[in-house]
């Protein structure tokens, strides 16, 4: 759903508490609740019109020409027929209109696809099935697995035990980890009975609606009992329901009032700086073109003084006008209206098709459509193409953006030996490709098709019946909290709560140790084809201190072991003395794969003593029903069974990254453009995952860490890094002070050279402390020196802090890529915001501005598409300006003959129909098509970006030029018919040198010349292009001859009095020596300084073109190779992504099913063997 | 220039078949057309030395002998021309300076001159005036031209744009508008003096507007009588004319609307400075020409006063070329531009010499 320019329902009394009663729709309907539709569109079928046109007309451009119109109604001004401005007018209202109407109508649509989802809702006794809009506040509803949930609920009841409710926050919060609501007893025990769900009559109390999604507080009272209700309770809308058969929830907030809605907040409005560069330009356009009046009317007074008072012989003074300087008044408004096309008004109409035509192409790119989920690229805002060209700035998101989020058991060591690695024939280890072969588990019934592991030297250890390698599987199949779930026998699905569990549990199941079920008391194993049943004595659960779990259970044969798995920095400290060699191997190993950037883990076992075990349970149990320092005494009993272990060996996980990233990140730092990692996640991990993906390196100079606890050590810190980096940027400490003056309006900071290539990075805390007031100069000189900088457990208020940082101080355009609710916040901030889509409606997707499905079309965004569209854009605006600049001017030069009369050069026809008719298409033609390097190129030389980050190629510069080129164009145009037809005449002696004559010849020179010059602008000549060239040339000859016929002239007589002109002007041959000698002269210079340009200061695209001529001679490129992974001496921590271990609930059984299918069927039952021998 | 049309191969990145899966018709593939993917085949001509250079050298060479051309043809137009305003106290019209409209006698003076060399093609006569602002906004719009068309219901009802000269005593004014009102309407009359025997030379007035204007754009109101002063009834002459449009001529093709003189005139002037055709000499017989060396005199009759405003009038006569009247600034224009041309051509080779090939494209890392 869209939730851009969500209006909150009109709320005439702000609401202080809310109140309602379930199942009571009349009682509810007395407080004016929004109900569950909600509403983004602007408009409808009546207000259209109106409303739009209103909108339309608040523009600056718009208001503008509404002024012109009416100064053109008034006699004593009007230089030009009211048409040739309401012509234009009308048809950009027109498209604008259509435009906005099309919008609207899509935001009805998805209005009403959101609006008519089906729910069930209890009406009367009965499920009724009812569309999501017509729900309202204190109705029961019953939500199915995989549901959305429809409103913000309470949950009363579930299918599952204990009404627990498995939700996925995915589209809420980023998280993609499962979250568990639980109903109160009270509520749980109406069950899906509808009869008692019916007479359930609670009245709830609770807070007006809020935009806090952590946080709710109300009570429920029900029979004359108040019960507490808090956010456990909760689904809220935009959720979904997962593992879970059915649940009735209650209706607290709906549609408008729900806290998904009031999260998405407004949406800012985004422009581009070639935007704010225009608005700009066009004020400068206004003076200028006051200016020009204001000469004019001088210029006038003068010569209605000098002259005009005496030539009233002839021509009197207009009615009214009695004094020169009164007329030169007058003609300063007729000259604003003659020269309005200086500022042209189908310049915003234009900029919006070309950006329009540009985001569809990214919709239309087949390279940026990701087959595997059937996502193409999307260009959410069409307004922001350009920018994509000058990207300095990329702040990324890590999880789900750089990685898959996908957790690989990829390496293991197991007793001191690695496996993992593939070696070839000659014993040299090898890249892993796609024609790797792979290790077949078919003979494991159970395994999971899903999971891969190329070396085979594992397998057979396991069938060997190595003690060593069962032990290690056997723990990982004991030791973690994960819940099976088997709907459908041998269909074994594991709720993890971290992927790296998850990794671990699967691995053991694929190489015959199969986690296949649990109860609070027990876990089912089947050991290489043998159920066994351990008992499970108690679970140490993991937190983020202790960073190591341990279950202690009781084996079938009787022995009792404890099994822990955690960060090697932690367990290598509790571990037996008598594995010293084996611990110095292991280490060695864990050091290999830290260097790969995997995740590792240790893990060892204990034997217990049972006597032991029995008293440590004793005080165990104590300990966990003490009522005060519970947490402590249960650490501490925990830190004193886990010691003296045994080391079994160490697991590697791949935090697998999505598919070319590294190359990506590549391509874009040789474009110059920085990359941040802002991530929620820790600093080893972001950090590792920098190596990985090749960000950092270890020919870097140094990577800085920044992890002060107090503001003067950040600072401290900083100053350090920047003094190393850059030592001279203290000598221009002056620069700072004057920043902190804030009576200073420039706060761009210059941009500084390091004197080498430097990472950085920086924890949460000291982010914080960075953030606030004078430290964050500091922080942005320093980053800004660095190549790469990561920032680490950022909350993502900070990702937006960030963002507006960088906005803030450097001349920067920014981008934010992620795919979470928590990058919403910086997707919104940055200039340009893109989301990662693929999984179905994420919220960043929707607050973004471009999407696609993967991080490594960012590169073809970025270099293809958006530098394509700046070339475009900029190409299109130079054009437009100047071709603009050289029609108006031309009435300019000819005040100085016409008694500055404010009288036109050109048919009033042809003013109507220049911008709109005769140079419309080509230029747009060119700033659809044109390319001055095809993709492949610009994707090999990233550096033809930088004059986009530059600003190359339209700035205020520019502008002038443009300016310029269009002052000596309209010169040109206005002296070379001048000096032609001064006092001459035709070849047959009849008038040549009439008005008419003039106009006709000035005109048809200027549009040739501004149809060559976009010939000579356009690079890349598609038949559309020629098509549209010729196509307006051919037009106008077509128009003026049909203009300036017989036929229409006797039928709008006052119309076209250019009758005969086209005929008897164009016929002459000196006419077209007058036009060919102004396009020479026009365009030759623009040919010689062009070309001496590129001889004498070749921009790196003109070398780059060069080159490309070059090499095109020979046969194209390799595509670029895929790199062997670098290996590196870096050294990594280790990983639990989550917080707190589900230890707690699965020991207390209550998300336990009651009964548990399949429990005793093993691998090799009776009923599978058959299976096997078909 | 390089032409190279690049006919792209198909380069997609992506495995091809994957993305079939969901089906041809619901996959959300983009479509492979070189359209959408911007692969149109397409020409990218670069301005190089190869192709700069000889254009600069063959546009140089190409102007240079138009030009050459232009300037010769136009110096071989025979022109000849009297400033009659008579500003000048030694003037013959001197004594005109100060007539006013209507004046009664006109004023009338004689111009004697002596052509040098004789026209031998035939000669056009013409009217020129200076520092008349024919192309003033206000007087350009002053004129009604469905009432030229012959629209009846404009000729009684005038545009507003004809303001202040649509009505006079309350009648409407044929035609009306400032241009008509303002029309010349001095009388040249041109004889050679031959042994002291002023012989006079015969004036077409007819020919001399364009033939658009004289059977489309001009006419006469309709009616059911060809008398012209029944079909201007209940109209007025403009306030400076000594009589009514329907009066301008004695012939019925030249009378009214279509008087050539009117029609000549109300095709208002582009510039300040103009000239208007006026009579026609044509050449009697190939023997002689058209106008001999020798003496001629000419008549004005002076009416249309110009002094008030620093006007000046002049009679040009004046032979044609194919590209008009004498007009050197085109010859002119071609040559010089033809040689800065030739010129910037050598200096562009010198610099592409020098300095082309010293930047190579090796500074560009891959």
């Amino acid at each position: 759903m869209p939730l851009s320019g969500f209006k909150f329902g009109k709320k005439k009394l702000k609401e202080e508490e809310r109140y309602l009663q379930a199942n009571n729709r009349d009682f509810n309907l007395e407080f004016e609740y929004a109900n569950n539709s909600i509403k983004t569109s602007k408009y409808n079928f009546f207000t259209f019109l109106p409303l739009n046109l209103f909108e339309q007309f608040q523009r600056i451009a718009n208001a503008y020409f509404l002024f012109l119109l009416i100064l053109q109604l008034i006699p004593q001004v009007s230089s030009l027929s009211w048409f040739t401005t309401v012509v234009p007018l009308v048809l950009v209202l027109a498209v604008s209109g259509v435009k906005d109407a099309i919008d609207d109508f899509n935001r009805h649509k998805s209005d009403n696809h959101v609006n008519n989802r089906p729910v069930q809702v209890l009406i009367n006794g009965r499920l009724k099935d009812d569309k999501w809009m017509n729900i309202q506040v204190g109705d029961i509803i019953k939500l199915e697995n995989n549901n959305f949930v429809t409103a913000d609920l309470l949950l009363l009841s579930s299918s599952e035990p204990h009404s627990l409710t498995y939700i996925e926050t995915a589209e809420l919060d980023g998280e993609t980890n499962l979250k568990v609501k639980q109903a109160l007893t009270v509520t749980a025990e109406l069950g899906e009975n509808l009869q008692k769900l019916t007479d359930f009559n609670g009245e709830v109390k609770c807070e007006a609606p809020n935009n806090k999604l952590d946080k709710f507080t109300g009570t429920l009272t029900l029979r004359g009992e108040k019960f507490a209700l808090d956010n456990e309770k909760m689904l809220l809308r935009g959720c979904t329901i997962r593992n879970t058969e059915w649940c009735f929830g209650l209706v607290i907030y709906a549609g408008p009032d729900t806290k998904l809605m009031q999260n998405c907040g407004k949406t800012t409005f985004k422009r581009t700086s070639i935007d704010r560069l225009m608005n700009v330009l066009v004020l400068v356009i206004f003076a200028f073109l006051a200016l020009m009046c204001f000469i004019l009317a001088i210029g006038n007074g003068i010569w209605e003084h000098d002259k005009g008072y005496y030539f009233q012989v002839y021509l009197p003074w207009a009615v009214g006008v009695n004094s020169a300087a009164y007329s030169g008044f007058l003609m300063f408004w007729s000259y604003v209206i003659i020269l309005n096309t200086v500022v042209p008004i189908s310049l915003y109409v234009s900029v919006e098709i070309i950006r329009l035509g540009n985001s569809f192409y990214i919709d239309w790119d087949r390279k940026m459509y990701y087959p595997l989920n059937d996502t193409p690229a999307q260009a959410r805002t069409t307004t922001l193409n350009e920018e994509l060209g000058q990207i300095k700035y990329i702040f990324s998101d890590k999880t789900g953006t750089l990685t898959q989020n996908i957790m690989a058991f990829n390496k293991c060591s197991i007793n001191g030996k690695s496996y993992g690695d593939v070696y070839d024939m000659a014993g040299q280890r090898t890249e892993i490709t796609e024609h790797t072969e792979k290790v077949d588990f078919s003979y494991n019934r159970l395994a999971d098709p899903k999971f891969v592991f190329y070396d085979h030297s594992l397998v057979e250890a396991v069938k060997l019946d190595d003690a060593a390698t069962h032990g290690f599987f056997r723990l990982l199949s004991l030791c973690h909290t994960v819940m099976p779930e088997e709907k459908k026998e041998g269909n074994l699905v594991y709720q993890a709560q971290s992927p790296d569990e998850g990794a671990l549990v699967t691995a053991a199941r694929n190489f015959g140790f199969v986690f296949r079920a649990r109860t609070p008391e027990t876990i089912t194993v089947v050991e290489m084809g043998e159920t066994k049943v351990y008992e499970l004595l108690a679970i140490l659960d993991f937190n983020n201190v202790r960073k190591r779990m341990s279950v202690i259970v009781r084996s079938p044969e009787g022995d009792l072991t404890l099994y822990c798995k955690g960060a090697d920095t932690i367990v290598y400290e509790l571990l037996d003395s008598s594995c010293g060699s084996l611990k110095e191997e292991t280490m060695e190993h864990l050091n290999e794969f830290a260097g790969e950037g995997l995740r590792t883990l240790v893990v060892a076992y204990k034997n217990l003593q049972e006597d032991y075990f029995q008293e440590w349970h004793k005080r165990h149990h104590e300990a966990s029903t003490a009522l005060d320092g519970r947490e402590e005494k249960l650490s501490e009993l925990y830190e004193e069974i886990e010691k003296d272990l045994m080391l079994l060996g160490a697991t590697a996980i791949e935090d697998k990254l999505q598919d070319g990233v590294p190359q990506t990140i590549e391509t874009l730092t040789k474009a110059h453009i920085k990359i941040w990692v802002l991530t929620g996640d820790k600093q080893e991990t972001a950090v590792n995952i920098g190596y990985s993906c090749n960000m950092l390196h270890d020919d870097m100079e140094d990577v800085f860490i920044i992890e002060g606890n107090t503001s003067e050590e950040v600072l401290d810190e900083l100053r350090t890094a920047r003094k190393k980096m850059n030592p001279d940027s203290f000598l221009d400490s002056d620069d700072i002070i004057k920043f902190e003056n804030p009576s200073t309006k420039s706060r761009i900071l210059p941009e500084e050279q390091a004197n080498g290539v430097y990472g950085l990075v920086i924890n949460g805390h000291s982010l914080a402390y960075a953030l606030e007031g004078n430290l964050e100069l500091e922080l942005v000189r320093t980053a800004c020196l660095c190549k790469v900088v990561i920032c680490c457990r950022v909350t993502p208020l900070q990702k937006a802090q960030v963002v507006e940082l960088v906005k803030k101080y450097k001349k920067a355009v920014t981008l934010a890529i992620g795919d979470g609710a928590n990058d919403v916040s910086m997707i919104k901030t940055a200039h340009i915001g893109v989301g990662i889509s693929g999984q179905e409606g994420m919220q960043a997707v929707l607050s973004s501005d471009f999407s696609f499905a993967q991080f490594r079309y960012l590169q073809r965004l970025l270099l293809v598409h958006g530098r394509w569209s700046y070339i475009r854009m900029c190409k299109f605006l130079r054009y437009f300006f100047y071709k603009n600049f050289a029609f108006t001017l031309v009435h300019f030069w000819y005040g100085f003959f016409s008694g500055f009369s404010a009288q036109t050069v050109y048919d009033q026809w042809f003013i109507t129909l220049y911008n709109l008719v005769y140079t419309s298409l080509p230029v747009l033609g060119m700033s659809l098509f044109d390319q001055d390097v095809d993709d492949r190129w610009s994707m090999q030389f990233p550096h033809l970006y930088e004059p986009g980050q530059q600003n190359l190629y339209f700035n205020k510069i520019e502008f002038v030029k443009c300016v310029l080129h269009g002052i000596y164009s309209s010169l040109i145009l206005f002296f070379i018919p001048y000096g032609a037809m001064y006092d001459t005449v035709r070849s047959d002696g009849k008038a040549i040198a009439d008005y008419q004559s003039f106009a006709l010849m000035a005109q048809t020179c200027l549009l040739i010349v501004v149809s060559v010059q976009i010939g000579l602008d356009t690079a890349y000549w598609t038949a559309v292009n020629q098509f549209f060239i010729w196509g307006s040339l051919s037009v106008y000859f077509a128009i003026i001859f049909t203009m300036y016929s017989d036929g229409m002239y006797l039928i709008f007589t006052a119309s076209f009095p250019f009758i005969g002109t086209a005929r008897n002007t164009l016929s002459q041959p000196n006419v077209w020596l007058v036009i060919f000698l102004s396009i020479i002269l026009c365009v030759l210079p623009v040919v010689g300084g062009r070309f001496l340009k590129s001889q004498l200061m070749p921009t790196i695209s003109d070398k780059v073109l060069r080159k490309i001529r070059a090499a095109k001679k020979q046969p194209p490129p390799p595509l670029p190779k895929t790199r062997l992974r670098r290996t590196s001496t870096r050294r990594s921590g280790y990983a639990f992504s989550h917080q707190h271990g589900f230890g707690a609930l699965i020991m207390s059984g209550r998300n336990m099913r009651p009964k548990l299918p399949f429990t005793t069927t093993g691998m090799f039952s009776p009923n599978s063997e058959k299976n096997k021998h078909k | 220039m390089a032409v190279n049309y690049n006919a792209k191969e198909e380069a997609d990145g992506h495995p091809s078949g994957v993305g079939a899966s969901g089906g041809a018709g619901k996959s959300r593939k983009p479509d492979n057309t070189a359209f959408k993917q911007q692969r149109l085949p397409a020409w990218q001509p670069i301005l190089t030395a190869g192709t700069v250079l000889p254009a600069f050298f063959i546009i140089g060479l190409i102007f240079i002998p138009i030009g050459i051309g232009i300037f010769v043809t136009s110096n071989n137009i025979r022109e000849y021309e009297i400033d009659y305003t008579g500003t000048d106290s030694s003037s013959p019209c001197n004594k005109c300076l100060n007539v006013s409209w209507n004046s009664t006698p006109p004023c009338t003076c004689t111009i004697n001159f002596t052509l040098n060399q004789p026209f031998e093609t035939n000669v056009f006569m013409y009217y020129g005036l200076s520092n008349f602002y024919q192309n003033h906004r206000r007087y350009v719009k002053s004129r009604d031209d469905s009432q030229l068309n012959g629209d009846n219901s404009s000729l009684l009802h005038p545009s507003k744009e004809c303001e202040p000269y649509s009505t006079s005593e309350n009648k409407p004014i044929a035609p009306c508008g400032a241009i008509a009102n303002s029309m010349f309407n001095d009388t040249l009359e041109l004889f050679r003096i031959d042994n002291e025997t002023r012989i006079p030379i015969t004036l077409n007035k007819k020919g001399i507007a364009w033939w658009t204007d004289k059977n489309v754009k001009f006419r006469n109101p309709s009616g059911n009588t060809n008398n012209l002063t029944a079909l201007f009834q209940g109209t007025t002459k403009p306030v400076n004319w000594p009589k009514p449009v329907y009066m301008l001529d004695s012939e019925a093709d030249n009378n009214g609307f279509i008087n050539e003189d009117f029609i000549v005139w109300m095709r208002t002037a582009a510039l300040p400075t103009f000239r208007k055709l006026y009579r026609l000499i044509e050449r009697k017989n190939n023997l002689q020409p058209t106008l001999q060396a020798g003496k001629y005199s000419l008549d004005i009759t002076y009416n249309y006063p110009v002094h008030s405003f620093d006007g000046r009038k002049r009679m040009i006569l004046s032979t044609i070329s194919w590209m008009g009247g004498k007009n050197p600034f085109l010859g002119i224009a071609y040559i010089t531009v033809g040689s800065i041309c030739f010129f910037l051509g050598v200096v562009l080779l010198v610099i592409h010499h020098k300095y082309g090939n010293r930047n190579t494209s090796a500074d560009i890392p891959n």
